[in-house]
């Protein structure tokens, strides 16, 4: 038996994907609650205004499992800004610093695309991941430290390219 | 540690004249190898809280029946050794009867219904089954190539037990003459594999003087069945 193909989520996916809740990967009054947020931009540098996010991280414990949901979704909007709510993933399997799997979707993507999201305050030197990406590309694997949480931005093509995984 | 069977050779390029959305996004570096670690063999577990009364039942609309033919979708959530995937959510979204989209940028002369709003989820039972009640969707064009039409189709999202196995796709229906003319259905290289995405008319499961029915399994990449050294990069 072999697998079913992906398709494109397509210029629609607001009709049946976004969820209220989405961006809240913990609930508002969570103490400790950072938001972490960014722009989709695409190969000419103009925003993807149909894209959709999403993200899947460890508690601060570097746990997953029941108590803590560790997903977000949020779609972006015309300026191609996305945003989740959430709590700082804890170091996991004890060599993988901090990080967040990211899934980008959109019209014009025939499969998603996979990121991750490391901490520029976090020791991250070590981690096996981001050793296995050439040095000068690791730099857009990294939130930079904002107002209130974490700025990350994707390019999914240009000179800026963000380093994509295969899974 | 678990890994996830390589199944980039089912999957579209991300690069595909014919869809030419795809110029100036998809990535052009080569894609990065991340072994399957912890977070990579986990995946967000969704209970029926995620769900409202009837939202497996798209017919249902706020004045009343949505316009159209009734069908059931139905089928189930496997992995490739056919294990089942059960308890996990799936998605869905449509067109209407006419082809049209309930969203701002779709414009084309084709009426709305005001019962429908073309979304649906459900969470697989324990044998992985899903069913969906809904309104067959109509064919409609689109501003790729001269004369383009999409064939028709439903959007599925689902989860499965890993984030590697995470997967968005859509179910065609049997027959379908637009194929041929379809980028995203032949961006799926392999024929075998693009007719993966067709469902099947289903006679069995149709409903006297109610709904036809349409079955549509969906298979998730499962784990490799003897460990193997993590690729280095």
């Amino acid at each position: 038996m072999s697998t079913t193909p992906s398709q494109t989520v397509g210029p629609y996916l607001a009709i049946g994907l976004p969820w209220p809740d989405g961006p809240d990967v913990v609930p508002p009054d969570t103490p400790g609650r950072i938001r972490i947020h960014g722009r989709v931009f695409d190969g000419a540098g103009d925003p993807i205004g149909d894209a959709m996010i999403e993200t899947w991280q460890a508690d601060p414990d570097g746990k997953f499992g029941p108590g803590f949901r560790g997903f977000g979704r949020c779609p972006t909007d015309a300026e191609g800004a996305w945003e989740i709510f959430t709590l700082k993933p804890g170091r996991v399997d004890g060599e993988q610093a901090p990080h967040i799997d990211v899934s980008v979707f959109a019209r014009g993507m025939l499969n998603r695309t996979v990121t991750r999201i490391y901490f520029a305050d976090e020791d991250n030197a070590g981690d096996p991941v981001l050793e296995s990406v050439p040095e000068a590309r690791r730099a857009t694997l990294i939130a930079q430290p904002a107002d209130d949480g974490y700025e990350f931005d994707v390019h999914v093509q240009g000179e800026r390219e963000t380093v994509f995984f295969k899974v | 540690m678990t890994r996830f069977r390589d199944d980039a050779e089912v999957h579209p390029p991300m690069d595909y004249a014919g869809y030419k959305s795809t110029a100036l996004r998809h990535p052009k570096e080569p894609l990065i190898i991340l072994p399957h670690r912890l977070t990579e063999v986990t995946a967000p577990v969704f209970g029926e809280d995620r769900l409202r009364e009837y939202d497996n039942d798209l017919t249902r609309g706020p004045q009343g029946e949505a316009i159209g033919q009734r069908i059931i979708v139905h089928g189930h959530v496997k992995e490739d050794d056919g294990r089942p995937v059960p308890n996990t959510l799936v998605e869905i979204w449509q067109a209407n009867a006419g082809g049209r989209y309930r969203h701002a940028v779709d414009q084309w002369p084709s009426p709305l219904d005001p019962n429908f709003t073309g979304a649906g989820r459900t969470i697989t039972d324990d044998k992985g089954y899903f069913r969906f009640l809904t309104i067959r969707p109509g064919a409609y064009p689109w501003r790729n190539h001269p004369n383009a039409w999409r064939p028709a189709h439903i959007h599925f999202s689902l989860f499965g037990r890993a984030f590697t196995q995470r997967l968005v796709t859509q179910m065609y229906f049997p027959d379908d003459p637009l194929f041929f003319q379809d980028p995203m259905y032949n961006s799926v290289r392999d024929e075998r594999a693009a007719k993966r995405m067709v469902s099947a008319f289903d006679y069995e499961s149709t409903e006297d003087h109610w709904a036809l029915a349409y079955r549509w399994d969906i298979v998730l990449r499962g784990e490799e069945a003897t460990p193997t050294e993590e690729p280095h990069a």
